[in-house]
């Protein structure tokens, strides 16, 4: 009885050692499921475990609101998944694994050149590769040409000023009898798109924000549109705090003439509104500045407190392969970030002519997107200033606050936000 | 034996059977600790739940609101004094947000300040006119006490989409009012509408609750009372004022108390219908509370953490003056 309880303990243990090399290959990567995300890139995982046998990929999906709120809890406690698709990029930069020893750092610097930076938490000096930045958003605005031909006015041309935009859409709207000219996300990024057009730096080299004279002229006219009645007041004006907020069922019901939004909402736009009137993506408004819209998108990142940093870099290298990564943001309708699949060009085989042209809009404000977007949105405070600006805008909108008010609130805010978080 | 008794013997054994494995260990606790202490030892399961739940999250806001950094574990928090209370109690006039270096802050705590008298004098002005009404020999009157409990049961988020759906520009009020040749109005827009039908809406939501808990208290008056003011040929308001409040009050007072408590939580109806808008014009103090903790990025946990406790001190006083009244009331 004696030697068989010792045979049974030995082959359990045996069994458990064998068994734990194989356990240990296992990654969980939370996404959501929109764009590019789990439902997209399980195909990819699904094939890198085909060809990696006894290595295990499990993706996980999560609501988006989870990984703005739950998961930098999770992070700050040392915990959570081994990898996630993130949007926060600068935000959370402390907590990303450094993936240089586990991928290939030629691929990924070529690629990926100036969006690394996003993930470097605004460190000049870093070279490190904190993931792989999987698509590229871009703000932009859609407008209801239908609209514009029952108007008898011309639509813009690229190269047409945000007066311009708005003195036609303004045209447009009176004679067709529809309620507003223009519509803007209440979302601090986009008003970042206007802003830096107006010649706002909001981050300087350094990572000190700036509440510059292009900032208080993109205010200004921001407000001015909102008195006049170009812009409707229940988005910018209606809401409170830090609430982001969006009408587009007011593009969709033809409400507004011009909506500005950003490339996320393509697929979006192209369901419901299909063919119920006809419609377009316009180049960037620009503005004294620049003709400039924020870039933005997510990326794919591995975590420190990860036990298996081998595996989760060599699934992300994977990923970042481009016929992989093509496929991924075929399915998903997204612009790629990878600089080489913007030269080659994507096919996107399911989608309509209209999306297809769409993109191919977005795509080509990239290039001319300023410097300066580019490096809010790398900034690790961009939310606080976002924040900031959504808050004090709302209020000088409703009378609370002047301009100039609103320009020491949202530097005040900032920076009460950077000296909390680095308070010693 | 009958049946039902042959029932109760038998579940008395099934019970008996554990009580009289547990004896001896009983029995040899006793021995240990002496019986006086005994009943601690019964109570220490709730004990511990209390302190672990409720006691020591409020030693941990303690600490968190005199530490700095965005970092969340409390070893990774450097000590930074007052630091926090000092930035939100810094003001050049108490009296003018604008004036202070956190001034939602204060615009959330005078908003605060209004909305819950507000909301509290209208929850229970009206709670208790339709009890009363409830109260009355009508036709379909279980129907109708069902309907005025319906929102009770409804989830704050449902409630407020639900409202936002009625108020926007597109909503079902301005397609009413559009139909009847009325201009739409933008009900959530200005800040003293938006005002108005933050307190509406937190009163219908709400208001169920504080009616069936004062329709049980007027049930609970003795009809005889009613009987002899009826002979004394008393009108109504006289028969209200001298029987139905006098006797009513002791009820009155939990349903202020009550009401005063979750007027104060107000949060998610308010988070969703207005996000605290227009401007600032519904924010309040527990929404400012969550945005600076965990809505706005950096997150300001020790920020929030003093916001939280200022509140705290503020209802704490409430509480004491409220007992100061009971206690006044119940000797009276």
């Amino acid at each position: 009885m004696q030697r068989f309880r010792l045979r049974l303990s030995c082959a359990l243990g045996a069994l458990v050692l064998a068994s734990s090399p194989v356990l240990a290959q296992q990654i969980t990567v939370v996404c959501d499921d929109l764009g590019f995300g789990c439902n997209t890139m399980q195909p990819i995982a699904d094939r890198f475990m085909e060809e990696n046998p006894g290595k295990t990929v499990n993706l996980e999906v999560v609501p988006y609101q989870s990984m703005l709120e739950s998961l930098p809890v999770q992070l700050a406690s040392g915990q959570g998944p081994d990898a996630a698709i993130v949007t926060d990029l600068g935000g959370l930069s402390r907590y990303y694994l450094d993936l240089t020893p586990y991928v290939d750092p030629d691929l990924f610097n070529s690629n990926f050149e100036r969006t690394l930076q996003w993930l470097r938490g605004g460190d000049a000096t870093s070279t490190a590769i904190n993931g792989m930045p999987t698509s590229l958003t871009v703000n932009g605005g859609y407008v209801n040409l239908t609209l514009f031909e029952q108007a008898g006015v011309a639509v813009p041309e690229e190269g047409a000023t945000w007066e311009e935009w708005a003195e036609a859409t303004r045209q447009v709207a009176e004679a067709t009898g529809t309620d507003f000219a223009m519509e803007m996300d209440r979302s601090g990024h986009r008003f970042a798109s206007l802003a830096i057009s107006y010649g706002a730096e909001l981050v300087d080299e350094a990572g000190n924000p700036v509440v510059d004279d292009g900032l208080r002229a993109a205010i200004e006219q921001f407000v001015a549109w909102h008195q006049d009645g170009t812009m409707p007041m229940d988005l910018w004006g209606a809401v409170g705090g830090a609430t982001h907020r969006e009408l587009f069922s007011d593009f969709l019901n033809a409400n507004t003439v011009l909506y500005f939004g950003g490339s996320w909402t393509l697929s979006q736009m192209d369901q419901e509104v299909g063919d119920l009137f006809d419609w377009k993506v316009i180049p960037a408004p620009c503005g004294p500045s620049s003709c400039t819209v924020m870039p933005g998108g997510g990326a794919l990142v591995a975590f420190q407190h990860t036990a298996q940093p081998e595996l989760v870099g060599e699934f992300i290298n994977y990923l970042a392969e481009p016929q992989n990564l093509s496929e991924v943001l075929a399915a998903a309708v997204e612009i790629p970030a990878a600089s080489s699949l913007i030269e080659s060009g994507i096919e996107y085989p399911g989608s309509s002519e209209r999306t297809q042209e769409a993109l191919s809009t977005f795509i080509a404000q990239i290039p001319k997107m300023a410097p300066a977007a580019y490096r809010f949105q790398g900034w690790r405070y961009q939310r606080a200033m976002m924040n900031a600006l959504t808050t004090r805008i709302s209020q000088v909108l409703n009378g609370e606050l002047e301009v100039d008010g609103a320009m020491d609130r949202i530097k005040q805010d900032v920076n009460l936000a950077i000296e909390a978080a680095k308070a010693q | 034996m009958s049946a039902s008794s042959r029932i109760a013997h038998a579940t008395g054994s099934v019970f008996a059977l554990p009580a009289r494995a547990v004896e001896p260990l009983m029995a040899g606790l006793q021995r240990l600790i002496g019986i006086k202490r005994m009943p601690w030892f019964f109570l220490l399961p709730n004990l511990a739940a209390v302190i672990l739940f409720s006691l020591l999250p409020v030693f941990v806001n303690i600490y968190y609101s005199f530490t700095g950094s965005d970092r969340l574990y409390p070893s990774e928090r450097p000590f930074i004094g007052t630091y926090n209370y000092e930035t939100l109690l810094d003001c050049g006039n108490y009296l003018d947000p604008s004036t202070c270096s956190r001034d939602l802050f204060w615009r959330a705590l005078g908003n605060s300040l209004v909305f819950v008298p507000t909301q509290v004098a209208a929850m229970i002005g009206i709670a208790l006119l339709t009890a009363i009404c409830l109260n009355g020999d009508i036709r379909g009157r279980g129907f109708f006490r069902g309907v005025f409990f319906f929102p009770v049961m409804l989830s704050p988020v449902v409630v407020a989409l639900t409202w936002q759906w009625i108020l926007q520009r597109t909503g079902v009020l301005n397609g009413m009012l559009t139909s009847l040749g009325l201009d739409p109005v933008n009900w959530l827009v200005h800040a003293n509408s938006a005002f108005f039908w933050s307190v509406f809406v937190t009163v219908w939501a709400h208001m169920g609750f504080y009616t069936i808990i004062l329709l049980a208290g007027l049930q609970a008056i003795p009809r005889d009372v009613y009987e002899a003011a009826k002979m004394d040929s008393a009108n109504h308001w006289r028969v209200f004022t001298r029987i139905t409040l006098p006797l009513l009050r002791p009820v009155l007072l939990v349903v202020f108390i009550l009401a005063v408590i979750r007027s104060v939580q107000t949060f998610d109806e308010l988070y969703v219908l207005t996000g605290g808008g227009p401007g600032s014009a519904t924010l309040l103090m527990v929404q400012y509370i969550y945005e600076i903790g965990f809505a706005i990025q950096p997150r300001n946990f020790g920020l929030a953490a003093a916001a939280s406790l200022l509140l705290g001190v503020v209802l704490l006083v409430f509480t004491l003056v409220q007992l100061r009244v009971s206690k006044g009331s119940n000797n009276g």
